[in-house]
């Protein structure tokens, strides 16, 4: 901790919709608190550091996801469609359909995008660290990821959380 | 809120957490020390969020009015 500053340390280790969301949002809240904020970016973490960051929702993986219409009255709207696992899971197209009708549900309520949320991370200087390791299994190249991130390793970010009075495993 | 002078009137409305107190913190950087910033919001949570913020960043948040579906909230900057 310094110049007396709190201090975020987060780890993002998913790369789906739904989990790109809680990194970014807690950095963002944090830093506007005038939070120090770290987020090292691991595994499929590392996604929501490219350039053209497309993430998806997968319903088959998440069974308690309700499954909401982004249109109609607000009784249609807020009904929650009981869609079987065996078609969530199987059925080519629904992640893709589920996805863009979370997305549409979000926006609708006033929820930021996550590209907003990682560009006001960015501007109110939320340090980003990509995992180098994780770059290497994957094979992905520096230029896949914007600029601002920083890539290295578990010791950079333990050096960063060292200090921190909250971290989080997201 | 009378007798206080708001130099700077901040709608969050139809924004849901974290925007407007990222748009909070963006907005009391562009105002003096000493001044006032009025923040409308419609999101539910945000008078415990605004009282946490005002608690963390040392702002006074001198007034907070619970309107129905609006919230409005008197900021004055500290530093």
């Amino acid at each position: 901790m310094e110049n007396g500053k709190r201090k975020l340390a987060l780890i993002s280790s998913r790369g789906t919709l739904d989990w790109a969301y809680p990194p970014f949002i807690l950095a963002t809240a944090a830093a506007s608190m005038d939070w120090e904020v770290g987020i090292f970016f691991t595994f499929y973490g590392l996604l929501l550091l490219k350039k053209d960051f497309k993430a998806t929702i997968s319903p088959g993986s998440n069974p308690a996801m309700p499954m909401k219409m982004p249109f109609g009255p607000e009784g249609f709207q807020n009904f929650n469609w009981p869609i079987p696992n065996l078609i969530a899971n199987n059925i080519p197209g629904f992640e893709s359909m589920a996805t863009s009708l979370m997305k549409k549900t979000f926006k609708n309520k006033g929820v930021a995008s996550i590209e907003e949320l990682r560009d006001m991370s960015i501007d109110m200087n939320v340090r980003m660290i990509g995992c180098q390791m994780t770059m290497d299994v994957f094979g992905f190249k520096r230029e896949e990821f914007i600029e601002e991130a920083e890539i290295a390793g578990a010791a950079t970010y333990l050096e960063f959380a060292a200090d921190a009075n909250v971290s989080l495993f997201i | 809120m009378n007798d206080l002078k708001v130099v700077k009137t901040l709608d969050c409305s139809g924004t849901l957490c974290p925007i407007p107190i990222v748009k909070t913190k963006k907005a009391i950087t562009e105002i003096e020390v000493g001044e006032i910033l009025e923040m409308i919001s419609t999101d539910s949570g945000a008078m415990p969020d605004m009282e946490a913020w005002a608690r963390q960043t040392q702002h006074e948040l001198l007034e907070s009015h619970d309107e129905g579906e609006t919230f409005r909230f008197l900021i004055r900057k500290t530093h």
